[in-house]
């Protein structure tokens, strides 16, 4: 059956092999439209999506936007000033009036972990992950499969480099999580400082040096590096970062003849990648962009037939 | 106040080395005699416990009432309630209440509000700092003239070594118990979980085993240079009790506790329970939960204290890491303990010892044995007995407990305070 196991996108950790394969096949159906003149369809149309955004994310936002807006929902976009997060007295009261209104969909970023599990809880709406705290960001996980599936054709057997920044990027555990679900090799690297405890429980393996990682690997992703996010920094300087974790030419060797070089951007260049390595062709950044929307149009449009075909309560 | 005769029960008393069959006569408000075939007086109520276990009652060092301050949560009447339902006679109440009890102003509030309601005896722990706030000291001599009978800034370490020093030294002047709640804080702030497989699975924050070993390690230490009397609060990672267990041997002056749900729950339980397993400490690895028990066992640790922590929905049923840490714990000590006995851990004497004599010891309150002469606080368990908890079951305002929904077996069925039954199911009496 075409719908997901699930009614909500919390997180890569909730989603079968089939609902991966489902979103991809159905982003893959849904891409050819972003190539015609008029790239507007109408499964959408008289649905309306809200954008819940409890952090300022420009790309993930205006991706989430185009993907409702091509399936012709009508969108409506929040964003709530972080301080009143703070205090937690929002999110619960923003969502229950906003699903007072009867939205077909809701997008939530939040800078909370598993703020989108809670939610779920009590609303009736579906929810979507658009990144939550440390934990999750389940689409940008998908595109990246996407974009690496279209690359190879396949994802199983395929050896993934994750370098940076692991313990406190959501992007490394949703990515993590689906490229070892779907049968890629996943090693990561990065300062000791930036590594989660247990991270095999998360299907990957830890190198010790990223040279060791990027040996023989099909794809390197490199994390961007969050310069604010902890109170106290994590390694003692950039330039430092950048000679040690840094993806080069000369590194970028190791990797297989074949390697694609990803990263979720925004690209600190200079740091994560070496300038001339972003404009190597090996480089499919700016594809991750584009299957980003596709990606998210699958998402969008198999919420709404899994929501409309449902029967009863929800799972 | 109606005479009383308990017979044929299970007669564990710990003190006086009992456990076997036998009757207690409870006269005026106190223990007449204990032993077998006591002929019942006039006007006597005659109960007959046979199959149960009779105990003292037992005694809870460390709970959160919640008043003043926080009534909504829990009251001095509630929360006592809810002790008596499960078998506690006496419980200290920690100083963490808005204001926070840190006057004898304050401690005499509570002893009044507690007499008023009539369930359990409240003991109240006053705050080592003002204000809890960890830079001057609270008023010791004070506060235990006026009722106080240890000191603690649970919930708020004492970041500063050198006035945790002073506390010890000054508590050590007066023969003072000084209780550690053991957090190092640069480690553990922002976390919400045991730091470990689970926190990566949930994307969470994690607090280190670290955390407590290194807070546990440096008390312990501050109680052996100065001598006082340290009690070391809920203790959760092997490593604090490897700690505690070298400083006992050699005669360093410490004592310490930990909680049902750290011998019952590991860290896990936050993927099935969300909020409602939160707690501070947080529940840790099987390993730890291991090691607890063991140091039950051999007796590095001495006490099974709740640390009952009512919350509402409203701190609970938020986003993870803005929940309330803590769970209530006076009505499921008891079942919880027993199933150490069950899976053959420990024997029924040790568990009564845990949860009844030794904390009265450290606390230095009466209580504890049933000896006679003794104020009679007793407990009456059912071993074999199940209950669901349910809201509906507890006597606590709240009901933030991971063991909601489940069935536990051994329940208190009749709770005496001061010769008075404050909690009866056995269906007779009353
Ligand atoms: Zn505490």
């Amino acid at each position: 059956m075409n719908r997901l196991s699930s009614r909500h996108v919390l997180g890569i950790e909730h989603m079968t092999v089939r609902d991966v394969e489902l979103v991809l096949d159905t982003a893959d159906a849904l891409k050819d439209i972003l190539d015609r003149p008029i790239k507007k369809v109408p499964p959408l149309r008289g649905r309306s999506v809200v954008h819940l955004f409890f952090e300022p994310s420009t790309r993930t936002r205006l991706s989430f936007e185009l993907a409702a807006k091509r399936l012709s929902a009508d969108t409506i976009s929040v964003s709530a000033a972080s301080s009143s997060v703070v205090k937690g007295e929002s999110l619960l009261d923003t969502a229950l009036n906003i699903e007072a209104m009867r939205p077909d969909i809701i997008v939530l970023r939040h800078p909370l972990s598993r703020a989108p599990h809670f939610l779920a809880r009590h609303v009736d709406t579906p929810v979507i992950n658009a990144g939550d705290g440390t934990n999750e960001h389940p689409s940008q996980a998908l595109l990246d499969l996407f974009t690496v599936r279209e690359r190879f054709g396949r994802i199983a057997g395929l050896r993934i480099a994750i370098i940076g920044d692991i313990a406190h990027s959501r992007v490394a555990h949703s990515d993590i999580r689906a490229f070892s679900k779907m049968g890629a090799e996943v090693t990561v690297c990065g300062p000791g400082t930036m590594m989660p405890p247990y991270v095999e429980a998360l299907g990957a393996r830890s190198a010790r040096c990223v040279e060791e990682a990027l040996d023989g690997a099909d794809v390197v992703m490199a994390l961007r590096i969050q310069k604010e996010r902890e109170r106290r920094a994590l390694v003692p300087s950039i330039r430092e970062y950048a000679q040690l974790y840094g993806i080069t030419r000369e590194r970028l060797r190791l990797a297989s003849p074949d390697v694609v070089l990803m990263h979720p951007g925004p690209v600190n260049q200079g740091v994560e990648i070496a300038p001339d390595v972003f404009e190597d062709p090996r480089s499919v950044i700016l594809d991750q962009v584009t299957n980003g929307v596709a990606v998210r149009m699958a998402l969008l449009s198999l919420l709404i037939i899994s929501d409309t075909n449902r029967e009863g309560g929800g799972t | 106040m109606t005479d009383l005769l308990l017979r044929n029960g299970r007669i564990i008393d710990p003190a006086n080395g009992l456990d076997g069959p036998g009757d207690i006569l409870v006269r005026n408000g106190r223990i007449e005699a204990v032993g077998h075939g006591i002929p019942a007086p006039d006007a006597c109520l005659l109960l007959d416990v046979t199959g149960k276990w009779v105990t003292p009652g037992l005694v809870d060092l460390h709970v959160h009432l919640r008043e003043p301050g926080e009534e909504y949560k829990e009251t001095i009447e509630s929360g006592t309630r809810a002790a008596v339902a499960g078998g506690f006679t006496a419980v200290a109440a920690m100083p963490n209440t808005l204001p926070p009890n840190d006057s004898a102003a304050v401690t005499r509030f509570i002893l009044e509000r507690a007499r008023d309601a009539g369930n359990a005896r409240v003991h109240p722990v006053a705050a080592i700092t003002r204000g809890r706030a960890g830079k001057e000291l609270t008023e010791f001599d004070d506060l235990l003239r006026a009722g106080a009978v240890a000191f603690s800034d649970d919930g708020s370490p004492v970041q500063d070594a050198g006035l945790m020093r002073i506390a010890l030294e000054y508590a050590q002047g007066l023969d003072a118990l000084i209780i550690s709640h053991a957090e190092e804080p640069a480690l553990s702030e922002g976390g919400c979980v045991n730091e470990g497989r689970i926190s990566t699975l949930l994307g969470l924050k994690g607090i280190p085993w670290a955390a407590e070993d290194i807070a546990v390690f440096r008390d312990v230490a501050l109680a052996e240079l100065t001598g006082a009397r340290l009690h070391i609060a809920h203790v959760s990672t092997r490593g604090a009790v490897e700690i505690i267990r070298r400083a006992k041997g050699r005669g360093v002056r410490v004592s310490a506790e930990t909680a049902p749900h750290y011998f019952s729950l590991t860290e896990e339980a936050v993927l099935d329970f969300d909020t409602r397993a939160k707690m501070n400490p947080p529940l840790r690895t099987e390993e730890d939960r291991q090691a607890i028990i063991e140091g039950l066992a051999d007796g590095t640790l001495d006490v099974i204290a709740t640390d009952h922590a009512p919350h509402s929905s409203l701190e609970k049923d938020v986003e993870f890491p803005l929940a309330a840490s803590g769970i209530i714990g006076l009505e499921t000590a008891f079942p919880l303990s027993l199933a150490l006995v069950r899976a053959g851990r420990l024997d029924p004497a040790h568990i009564i010892r845990l949860l009844s004599t030794t904390p009265a010891q450290i606390l230095r309150i009466p209580g504890g044995t049933l000896s006679p002469g003794d104020r009679a606080d007793i407990a009456v368990f059912d071993p074999e007995r199940s209950f669901e908890v349910t809201p509906e079951n507890l006597c606590s305002k709240s009901h933030n407990t991971p063991f909601l929904g489940t069935t536990l077996t051994g329940r208190a069925v009749l709770t005496l305070v001061g010769g008075r039954i404050v909690h009866n199911l056995l269906g007779v009496g009353g």
